[in-house]
């Protein structure tokens, strides 16, 4: 049984959600869980069903992908106040790399199946949840074509 | 205009391709002393002359301390420099981070890469006048854990209580515990006052562009920004013209400048 009282007042104060009305907070509550992961856990593994999306409480993730020559190439690290896991807005619903606890992490998960449910019933909420993603994932496209330029590499 | 002999008192490798040089007079005394930003022209005997930013602290100026980079004939010339060499030094050259007028006010400084070494003064400075500053922020980005320069004192500094340091590498392996992703990720993570900042930027111009763009959108005001440009240096004081940056002349009028004096020359392609 979720506590959806108890993950509506987190979810209020992780930032993804702030000025967010209570009742749409409530309802995307009802498919939340509170979570936490050690040092080294992985969270999501490339190609595996993306059945949860997370919002940072605490903590640090490495998204990193698998190389065969490599032990792994960290790409990019998120920490408090963010947000990762957007494979679930998109089908076919898979994880597109890896992601890792870099240390303690507590989160709060979304899961999928839930809030696609949700969202086909309620378009308000489903307009509403996007805008907010949307500049997130604009500002990560933007580091990444930042990373792509080399901008440290001699010139 | 004519170098003066310096000795090499000591060469440092800093990662694979840079390293530090310490210098001092061939004819004994001491080196000039310098302001934070400024830069020397060293002259490798017989390959050429190069511009390049004095990187040691400025309250101990009897030496001079260049970190170089070996991207050309002369900074590989000056990279196979021995104990004992000797080069030739005209300056100091060029303006200076505005460390005085940033007393009162939190002070950021945003590097990318051998950015540091330009920096490295200024820091010291503020650290040895501490209690002048407010909140006091060091970001530093590079290309990967083995890419970051002054590890061991970016380490030092954050050890400090009065002073908040982040690193971020743009890619890195699993053993690095560390920040991965762009510098400016850091920024709204540094807790400063974006009203009552100074900010002093060194790196890539592409990392400054972007830099620049998260202030804004942070609300640090364009006069609160100060970057260090580079350009083709030969004369170092304004005569040759190879510098000229607009209206400008990196050389003398730079390399620090404060932003909102350069904005336009920066959007110019091809300038």
């Amino acid at each position: 049984m979720v506590k959806v009282e108890g993950l509506d007042k987190l979810m209020a104060e992780h930032p993804f959600f702030q000025g967010m009305d209570e009742a749409s907070r409530k309802t995307l509550a009802g498919c939340a869980r509170n979570e936490r992961f050690g040092a080294g856990d992985y969270i999501a593994n490339e190609g595996k069903p993306a059945e949860r999306f997370y919002f940072i409480r605490s903590g640090t993730v490495a998204l990193e992908f698998h190389l065969p020559s490599n032990d792994g190439l960290v790409i990019e690290t998120l920490h408090d106040g963010e947000v990762f896991g957007w494979s679930w807005m998109v089908p076919p619903y898979e994880w597109a790399y890896d992601i890792r606890a870099v240390e303690l992490t507590r989160v709060i998960s979304l899961e999928a199946t839930c809030l696609r449910k949700k969202l086909k019933k309620d378009n308000a909420l489903g307009f509403e949840l996007y805008s907010r993603f949307v500049p997130v994932m604009a500002k990560r496209l933007s580091s990444a074509r930042q990373q792509l330029t080399d901008m440290y590499g001699k010139s | 205009m004519t170098p003066v002999p310096f000795t090499v008192t000591k060469r440092t490798p800093e990662l694979a391709d840079t390293f530090t040089l310490e210098l001092t007079p061939a004819a004994g005394g001491v080196a000039p002393s310098f302001l934070p930003g400024q830069f020397n022209m060293l002259y490798a005997f017989g390959v050429g002359e190069v511009p390049i930013s004095i990187s040691g602290d400025p309250a101990h100026s009897g030496t001079l301390i260049h970190t170089i980079r070996d991207v050309g004939a002369v900074t590989n010339a000056l990279s196979r420099l021995k104990k004992g060499a000797q080069i030739g030094v005209r300056g100091p050259f060029g303006s200076a981070w505005p460390v005085v007028e940033a007393e009162g006010s939190d002070v950021v400084i945003i590097a990318g890469g051998i950015g540091l070494a330009p920096l490295r003064p200024a820091i010291n400075h503020i650290l040895a006048n501490r209690t002048k500053y407010g909140r006091f922020v060091i970001l530093y980005g590079a290309r990967s854990p083995a890419d970051a320069l002054y590890v061991k004192q970016l380490q030092s500094w954050r050890g400090r209580l009065d002073t908040y340091v982040d690193v971020t590498v743009d890619h890195a392996g699993r053993d690095w515990a560390g920040n991965v992703g762009v510098v400016t990720r850091l920024i709204g993570r540094a807790n400063f006052d974006a009203h009552h900042a100074k900010v002093f930027i060194c790196g890539p111009e592409i990392m400054m562009r972007f830099t620049i763009k998260e202030l804004a959108d942070l609300g640090v005001a364009k006069d609160d920004i100060y970057v260090s440009m580079e350009r083709n240096m030969k004369c170092a004081v304004g005569h040759c013209g190879h510098c000229q940056f607009g209206g400008h002349f990196i050389c003398k009028d730079g390399p620090v400048f404060e932003y909102a004096r350069i904005e336009s020359l920066l959007q110019v392609r091809g300038l």
